[in-house]
Formats: C-alpha cells, sequence, structure tokens
C-alpha cells in the first residue's frame, strides 16, 4: 500500500466568530482516507461533521473560518491553495452531495444547465460533448428518461429524483473523493435504501473514496469500513465497523448505540442519551461529554481525555479506558 | 483498512501519567450541571427590549421621538403665542414684526422691551403675517406626528379585524374577502387619495361647520378618511398571511380540541404570536402616513389654513427660500428627524422582535 | 401561467373599472355636481360641457358614456380653458414620462448597483456607507430634495440652470425623483441577495467549484432579482405622482404640473381625466412587473 493517503486531514480547526462569542465548530480533529475507501462520521448535529466537510472543501459561509491544521490531498496542503486554485480542486479532486435536494438545486436553471455547468468548468469538452456527458451521467444515476429530464426544472423533479441529479453533479468530473453530507436524511426510507445502494454501486464502478456523514448509524453500519464518531467538535472514537458497533469504548458512543433499536428477540428497552447538545460558545475545560455522561468522574470535568489504542483498529477518547487499565493493573497486582 | 499509527498514547505508558486515583471517582450531577453554562433565561419581550436598547440607532431615534413629543407638549404651555396668533406689540400691531430672522426683535418690540417690557423671543423668528414661527413648527409637528399615529391606529385597527376574520375562517369568506382587497391594493393609493380628498373636501366640508372637527379642517378628516378606505389593505394581507401560517400549528389544534371558542384561540394563541410582526409593520406606517401628509399639503390638499402642518409650513416656505432658506429647512428638517426616527425605530424593532431573524 | 395571466389581466380591468367608477361618482357626489354652472367660465364652455358630457342624461348612462369615450380616447373638457382634456394630457405627458422614464432607469441601475455592492460587502465600510445613504434617503420627503436642490444648484452655485421650455434641464429633477426609489431598489436588493447568498444552491455553486464571480452574477442575481421585479409597479406609480410634486418645484409643464394646477382650479373634469389616464397607467404597468415576476422565475410558471 502507498503510504501517502488519499486525504489526510491533520488537527483541523474550525471556528465561526459571531456576536455572541466564537463558536468552536471543529477542534482539532485528524484523520486519513484511502483510495477507494469509505469513511463514516457520525454525531448529533452540531458536532462539527458538516462543518468538517466543509473546511475540506473550503466552502465554509461567513463568518466561518479555519483557524488551524493542515488538509493534505495526494500529499499536497490544500489550505495553501489560493482560492483561484481552489475553482479548479472543488468538483474536480473531491465533491459533495447535501443533505437536502430541495433546496441544493438553484431553482431557476434547468438541472442540464446545472450538471453541464460543472462539466465545462473543469474539462475542455464543448458544450455539445458536456449534454452528452450529462446524459450519460444521469443514466448512470438510474434517473429516468435522462433526455427529458436534462431540460426539466428542479422543482419538477422527486426528492429521490433531485438527490440522483446530486450525484451526478459531484461525480460529473469524476473525483478521487466523495463527500456526501447526509444524503439521504431528507428523503424517504424506501428512497434512503436506493440512492444508498447507488452510492455503492457508483464506488464499484469508479473507485472513488466517499465520505459519508450522517447521524443514521444503520446508513454507517451498511456503508463504512472506517467509522469516526464526532461530538462538540472532537473525535471521541474511531475504528472499524465491527469495533465500533461490537465493542464500543467511549461513553457516547455507547450511549448512541444504546438509544437505537434492534431487531432481536430479547426486547430490550431503548435508552436515549440525557441533557442537551454542549454549547459550543462555552465549552467545558474537561470532556464535552461529561456533562452528560452517566460515568462521568472527577477527571472528565477537569481534563481532556488523550486518544489512546484499544487495539490495533481502534482508537477512542474517554477517561474511562485509562480507568480500566488502572483497575486491571491493580487487579492484577493483588492476584498476582 | 492500515492499522493505526504508534503516535497515540500507548496503554502501557498510562500508568507512567501518575493520575492521581481519586480522579476516578465519579463526578456528582450538580458537578455535571456546573458544566454546562445556560444562558440567562429571559422571556421573548425582555429579551427583545434588551436587544432594542442596545442598538444605537434605535435608541437615538427613542431619543428623538421622546424628544419631540415632549416638545410639542410642552412648549405650547411656554410660549406666549398662539399658531394663528398675528402678535401685537403692547396692543397695537407691528408691520415691523414680519419674516424676522430667529431671535431678533422688531423695532417697536425692542422699545418695549427698553421700556421694560417682557417678550418672549421668537426663537424661530416670524413668518410672512407676523406670527410666531416657532409655536407654528411645533403645531406642525404635532399635526404631522397626530395625522401618522391616527392614519397607522385606523390601519391597524380595520386591518387587523379584516385580515385576521378572512385567514381564521378561511375557505369562500377569505376568498371574497381577499377578491376585494385584491382589487383596492391594485388601485394607485395617492392617485386615489388625491381624487377623494378632492371629493371629500366638498362633500363633508358643509356638514362639518360648527362642530370640533372643523378645527382640523376637512382635509385631514378625508385624509383619515381615506386610509380607512384604502390602506388598510396591506395589513390586513400581512395579518391574514400570519394568522394562515400559525393556525395550522399544533397549539391552535391542541386548543381546539380543548373546546376553546373561535373568539378564544384568535385573542389567546393567533394574536401574541403575529404581534411583533403587526407592531413593526404599524412602526413603519407611521412614517409613511407622514409622507402622505406632507405631500397632500404641498399641492394643496393638505391641513386648512391656519393650522399648520410641516408639510405646508415647508410648501409656504418655498415662495421665499432665496431670502429666507432657514423657513424652509426648518420644518424640512422636522419632517426628515421624524421620518428618519420612525423607520430606525421600525428597523430596530424588526431586528429585535421579528423570530424569523433569529438564528 | 396562461390561466395565471388571464386571471391577472382580469383584476386589472375591474381595477381600472373601479377607478373610473369611483371617480366619476364620487365627482358627481360634490354638491351641484363636477360640471356645475357657476364653475363654467363662460356660457359657450357651458354648452359645450353639457352636450360633451350629456348631462341631460340619467346619471348611469352619463357614466357608461363617460367610460366609452375615455377608451376613444375623449377625456372631455377643461372647465377652466375648454381645451380638449385629452389634447392637454398627450402634450404634456411626453415631457413627464421623460422624467419619470429617466428616474424609473436610474433607480435601478443605482439601485441595483448599490445593493450588491452593499450585500458583497457587508459590516465593511461601502456597506456602511450605502446603509447610512439608503437610511437618510428614505427620510426625505421628494419635495424637501427637490426644493433643497434647486436652492443650492440653481439658485444660489447657480451650476444647473433653472428647467425651461428652450434649455430643458433634466438633472436636478432626476436626481430628486429617483433618490427614493434608488435607496429602496437598494435596500431590496440588499436584503434579497443576501438571503440567496444563504441558501444551499449557492453553496452547491460554490461545491462545484464555480469561481465567485460567476456564482455571484450567474447563481445569486437572478434569483436575487425576483422581487426587484414586483417593484417595478409601485415604482412607476411613485414616479408619476411624485413627478406631480417635482414637476411643480422645477416649473416643469408637465402633466404634474397641470394636474396640480387643475386641483388648485378646482377643475374637476382635468382631475378626472388626469386621475383616470394615470391610474390606468399604473395599473398596466403593476401587470406587466407582476407577469414578468412569473415569467422570470420557473417555480411558478409551472404550476
Amino acid at each position: 500500500m502507498n503510504d501517502t493517503p488519499l486525504l489526510q486531514v491533520k488537527n483541523l480547526s474550525t471556528s465561526f466568530p459571531t456576536e455572541q462569542g466564537v463558536v468552536h465548530a471543529v477542534n482539532g480533529i485528524s484523520f486519513n482516507l484511502d483510495i477507494g475507501n469509505t469513511l463514516g462520521i457520525v454525531g448529533e448535529s452540531g458536532s462539527g461533521k458538516s462543518v468538517t466537510a466543509y473546511s475540506i472543501l473550503r466552502i465554509l459561509t461567513d463568518p466561518g473560518r479555519i483557524t488551524g491544521g493542515e488538509i493534505y490531498f495526494k500529499g499536497e496542503n490544500i489550505l495553501n491553495y489560493s482560492e483561484k486554485e481552489m475553482y479548479d480542486f472543488r468538483g474536480k479532486k473531491i465533491s459533495i452531495i447535501f443533505q437536502d435536494p430541495m433546496t441544493s438545486l438553484n431553482p431557476v436553471y434547468t438541472v442540464g444547465n446545472q450538471i453541464t455547468e460543472a462539466i465545462l468548468l473543469h474539462t475542455d469538452r464543448n458544450k455539445k460533448e458536456a449534454n452528452e456527458r450529462a446524459l450519460n451521467l444521469l443514466e448512470l444515476v438510474g434517473v429516468n428518461d435522462p433526455q427529458k429530464r436534462l431540460k426539466q426544472y428542479p422543482h419538477e423533479l422527486s426528492g429521490g429524483m433531485r438527490q440522483r441529479v446530486m450525484i451526478a453533479i459531484a461525480l460529473a468530473c469524476e473525483p478521487d473523493i466523495l463527500i456526501a453530507d447526509e444524503p439521504t436524511t431528507a428523503l424517504d426510507v424506501t428512497i434512503q435504501a436506493q440512492i444508498l445502494e447507488l452510492m455503492q454501486e457508483l464506488q464499484k464502478k469508479l473507485g472513488m473514496a466517499i465520505i459519508m456523514i450522517t447521524h443514521d448509524l444503520g446508513v454507517i453500519a451498511e456503508m463504512c469500513n472506517e467509522i469516526i464518531v464526532m461530538y462538540a467538535g472532537r473525535i471521541c472514537e474511531r475504528g472499524t465497523a465491527d469495533e465500533i458497533f461490537y465493542n464500543p469504548c467511549h461513553s457516547y458512543t455507547k450511549g448512541l448505540l444504546r438509544s437505537l433499536p434492534k431487531f432481536t428477540k430479547d426486547r430490550e428497552k431503548l435508552i436515549p442519551i440525557s441533557g442537551t447538545p454542549i454549547d459550543l460558545l462555552n465549552m467545558p475545560k474537561g470532556c464535552a461529554f461529561a456533562p452528560r455522561c452517566k460515568d462521568a468522574m472527577q477527571i472528565c470535568l477537569s481534563e481532556l481525555p488523550k486518544e489512546i489504542p484499544i487495539n490495533d483498529f481502534h482508537l477512542a477518547s474517554c477517561w474511562m479506558n485509562v480507568k480500566k487499565v488502572y483497575d486491571e493493573v491493580k487487579e492484577g497486582r493483588k492476584n498476582g | 483498512m492500515r492499522k493505526f499509527s504508534s503516535d497515540k498514547v500507548p496503554r502501557k505508558k498510562l500508568l507512567s501519567l501518575h493520575i492521581d486515583v481519586d480522579r476516578f471517582l465519579p463526578a456528582t450531577s450538580e458537578q455535571k450541571e456546573q458544566q454546562v453554562t445556560m444562558l440567562p433565561s429571559t422571556t421573548f419581550f425582555k429579551d427583545g427590549m434588551r436587544k432594542l436598547f442596545k442598538k444605537p440607532l434605535a435608541v437615538f431615534a427613542i431619543v428623538v421621538l421622546s424628544l419631540m413629543v415632549l416638545t410639542i407638549i410642552i412648549a405650547p404651555r411656554i410660549v406666549p403665542y398662539g399658531y394663528s396668533e398675528i402678535i401685537k406689540v403692547e396692543g397695537k400691531r407691528d408691520r415691523g414684526l414680519k419674516n424676522l430672522p430667529p431671535f431678533t426683535y422688531s423695532e417697536m418690540e425692542q422699545e418695549a422691551i427698553d421700556n421694560g417690557a417682557d417678550i418672549f423671543p421668537h426663537i424661530f423668528g416670524t413668518d410672512e403675517l407676523g406670527r410666531d414661527y416657532f409655536i407654528r413648527v411645533v403645531y406642525g409637528t404635532r399635526v404631522s406626528l397626530t395625522v401618522g399615529l391616527f392614519a397607522s391606529i385606523i390601519v391597524l385597527v380595520i386591518g387587523l379585524l379584516y385580515g385576521s376574520i378572512a385567514g381564521y375562517f378561511g375557505g369562500m369568506v377569505d376568498l371574497i374577502m381577499m377578491r376585494i382587497v385584491d382589487i383596492i391594493y391594485s388601485l394607485p393609493d395617492t392617485l386615489m387619495v388625491i381624487l377623494l380628498s378632492v371629493v371629500l373636501d366638498k362633500v363633508i366640508g358643509e356638514s362639518l361647520h360648527g362642530t370640533a372637527f372643523a378645527s382640523i379642517g376637512t382635509n385631514m378628516i378625508s385624509l383619515f378618511v381615506v386610509f380607512a378606505l384604502l390602506y388598510w389593505v396591506g395589513m390586513a394581507r400581512l395579518v391574514r398571511g400570519q394568522i394562515l401560517s400559525i393556525k395550522n400549528n399544533e397549539f391552535v389544534l391542541a386548543a381546539r380540541a380543548m373546546g376553546a371558542s373561535n373568539w378564544r384561540i384568535i385573542r389567546k394563541h393567533i394574536l401574541p404570536n403575529c404581534m411583533s410582526v403587526i407592531i413593526i409593520s404599524t412602526a413603519l406606517q407611521i412614517p409613511s402616513a407622514i409622507f402622505t401628509e406632507s405631500f397632500l399639503s404641498f399641492i394643496g390638499l393638505g391641513v386648512q389654513a391656519p393650522m399648520p402642518s410641516l408639510g405646508s409650513l415647508a410648501n409656504f416656505a418655498r415662495g421665499g427660500m432665496q431670502s429666507y432658506p432657514y423657513k424652509l429647512l426648518i420644518p424640512a428638517i422636522a419632517i426628515c428627524l421624524i421620518v428618519l426616527s420612525f423607520n430606525l425605530l421600525g428597523d430596530g424593532l424588526r431586528d429585535a422582535f421579528d423570530p424569523k431573524l433569529r438564528r | 401561467m396562461l390561466k395565471y395571466a388571464l386571471k391577472r389581466i382580469l383584476l386589472a380591468m375591474v381595477s381600472v373599472f373601479v377607478i373610473m367608477a369611483i371617480a366619476f361618482f364620487s365627482m358627481n357626489a360634490i354638491p351641484g355636481g363636477p360640471f356645475a354652472k357657476e364653475k363654467a367660465p363662460e356660457p359657450a364652455v357651458q354648452a359645450v360641457l353639457e352636450k360633451r358630457f350629456n348631462l341631460d342624461k340619467p346619471v348611469m348612462e352619463q357614466f357608461f358614456l363617460y367610460i366609452s369615450n375615455i377608451f376613444q380616447g375623449d377625456f372631455g373638457i377643461s372647465l377652466k380653458t375648454g381645451r380638449e382634456i385629452s389634447t392637454t394630457i398627450f402634450e404634456s405627458f411626453s415631457i413627464s414620462a421623460k422624467l419619470g422614464g429617466y428616474s424609473i432607469l436610474i433607480a435601478l441601475i443605482m439601485g441595483l448597483i448599490l445593493g450588491s455592492t452593499a450585500a458583497l460587502t457587508r459590516n465593511k465600510w461601502p456597506d456602511q456607507l450605502i446603509v447610512f445613504f439608503t437610511t437618510l434617503s428614505v427620510g426625505m420627503p421628494s419635495f424637501v430634495l427637490g426644493t433643497l436642490l434647486l436652492l443650492v444648484f440653481s439658485l444660489i452655485l447657480k451650476v444647473v440652470p433653472a428647467w425651461s421650455i428652450e434649455n430643458q434641464n433634466y438633472v436636478l429633477p432626476i436626481i430628486a425623483l429617483s433618490l427614493y426609489p434608488t435607496a429602496h431598489i437598494t435596500r431590496l436588493t440588499k436584503s434579497s441577495l443576501l438571503d440567496v447568498f444563504g441558501q444551499d444552491y449557492i453553496r452547491t455553486a460554490r461545491a462545484k467549484g464555480v469561481p465567485r464571480i460567476k456564482v455571484i452574477v450567474k447563481h445569486a442575481l437572478r434569483n436575487a432579482l425576483i422581487p426587484v421585479i414586483t417593484y417595478i409597479g409601485p415604482l412607476t406609480a411613485y414616479s408619476l405622482t411624485g413627478s406631480m410634486v417635482i414637476e411643480t418645484i422645477f416649473t416643469i409643464g408637465g402633466l404634474g404640473t397641470k394636474f396640480v394646477t387643475g386641483i388648485t382650479n378646482q377643475d374637476y373634469p382635468m382631475i378626472m381625466g388626469t386621475t383616470i389616464f394615470l391610474a390606468i397607467l399604473m395599473v398596466i404597468m403593476t401587470l406587466i412587473s407582476d407577469l414578468l415576476y412569473r415569467a422570470v422565475d420557473p417555480r411558478i410558471s409551472f404550476d
């Protein structure tokens, strides 16, 4: 395996200075993404998942600013790119699809216009060739009657169709990475499954890497080989899907999994996570999840937990794991 | 996937971190709560007022308007001249009293003062008939503010009633009521105001003679009538739209399920929820009414002479504007200040109270 | 779209009818009627009046005859001068149209430029300057501004000559007339653009790698223009009524001046005729701007 990852995010921090104070949306997160892999980012609303995605493409809305860290794409730090270089980067190297297909397409332009726009920007195809490409793309994403769709306006399509169009736009220039920012949240359950299937199929066909952002653990389980769990702009736990689902080592992940219905014989009670998400304006000194954590300890309130390996494919930042090591050692001493 | 790199703290090393075992004791729920800094809870109104008073421009507007209101209340009690009084000096007419510059006395007045008489200064001078200009401007401001306020209240009451009935009952009632609104809305309002003012002046002029209304003049009455006939449609549309959007909320359904009457639902549930929008648009209606009044005064359809309004004062001052530009400037600045203040206040209220602007 | 257009045209026709009815019957409500004998100066004019307004017929018949005359371009004659009102209107309207047309054009162009600038430089100095300018402008009645401009530039500094038939200098009148709508359109454009900038499709465009300038021009401006189009109707109405004041101040012999003179002279047929003429014009402009609005926004035209 080539040693430089396709995408390497190092210590990324993003914040939004507002009238009330600075909102720390993302606080020093790092992760890698390899060619053809699918990385899942889970967390509740406000945990900084989407902001992370926008930071990678540098499309934060005012007053959002990347305040620290590096983002390497194929070994190049894109934070050093000029805005002009970014134009050539966005949509060509990394593209993104958004949560709400209803509002993500420009209402006053036809579908065809919006797909060809990306093609004309990034390739030297002429208008006619771009149109042909757009037609192929619509076929690829499974839109029926593509010839007709090209000339239609977004409001004439259903939600699922629009999301397919969004995917077509994102794939127009065969990007290396596709970021899917809650691509199925606004869709019906049956349509959700279709869209996810389509994305997996396309990944196999085109070989791109996918970053899947969602609060839906079901989606993540189905799609991803590596999972990052985020809370309050920090990574609390990461690992393979199996590790995260069957061996959660952070209280927040455990809480998340407990709040998920299981279709097993024994009727387990669903346990919601109590409390409300943290106020990003006033971040606590210690672990951000501590005020809601039922296992919180003194140290959790005063000190940020460090990320420690559980095994070769699993990292977690929770003081509970440290305590466990201590307890084991103590136990060992007693017995030994 | 690739294995995680070894730059993380390995498990074994944890023991050398020198962590006090006491710190692994569970945290109490009080301690947890302390971590969460709650925003001070405020009511919608308090929060809005706090925001309003944080805006320097809105505060400026409130101060200017308060000063004006104070002036028009106090000044007539202090200044010993009437707005239509042609000033006499010791009972005699004084030709020298016409068109005096600010803070000056005529020769006759000067003589009287030298003889020990106490004559109140002409703060803004006098007009071409020998009337005190300051008191005329004060009364003019009073008329303009009154017009603005009353016109807005008329618009508010009619628009609110009409809009809430149409919006609340919906269906056929709404359809017919809103068609009427559409037609009135499509009429060019200023032209209609002119037309109706011309006519009403003649029609109701006779019948008003001798009543209390005579002093404010037929034009003023017709202005109010016109506002009552035409200008409420904007408010009615606004209220209806608000009600339609609120009506479908679950809390209204819940109230109805509990057997609340229509009137109670409108009063208790719907109106409080669209109050902020209504107040803001009323605040913005006042300057537009003042604009309309001054416009009508300008084309000769405003208040009845000798009653002044800021518009008519400015209009009359155009005649001698090269010789006495201040006579034009004073009422002009007064109008600008009033309109500006109301606009700023309206903007401030919108920023502070409109929930749609809140994030 | 067609259904909407028909509905809208029908509404416009009803409005015109209502306007005519209000004009006619309110004038008839004046004690003695609008054509009362003592107001006509000469017996000759009086005789023509009787014939032209069919005063010998019942009121309802008078009304319908008056309407049908108007549609044939016959607005009756002036009580004061005895001239054909239609002649007066068509003579003087060209001047008002020039003044109003230029003002509308300038207000639209300046408003769009200033509004976009303000939106793009939000909370920086150009925006603050523009906000200052618009706040002041919407607080200044046009007759105050017109008078001040005339006083300062024509009478004191003498840099711009006053308007006359031989020397038709429209600079000051146009400034006076277009300042308020400019400020209004500026505000409208700014708030509309800021609203559009927050929309998801702008983020989509940026994510596609569309350059900033193209995002603004292609994706934002077209959407932001939609509410501005609806303002064209009220803008016309403002310019036409505003020109009454501005023409009077600058002594421009346009339709506005004639109208104001008619009011002063209590020349009722003149007031009636001019009101109806201007009202029809405004209704038509509102109709056009409404239809244009639907045409530009595909979401509505296909409903």
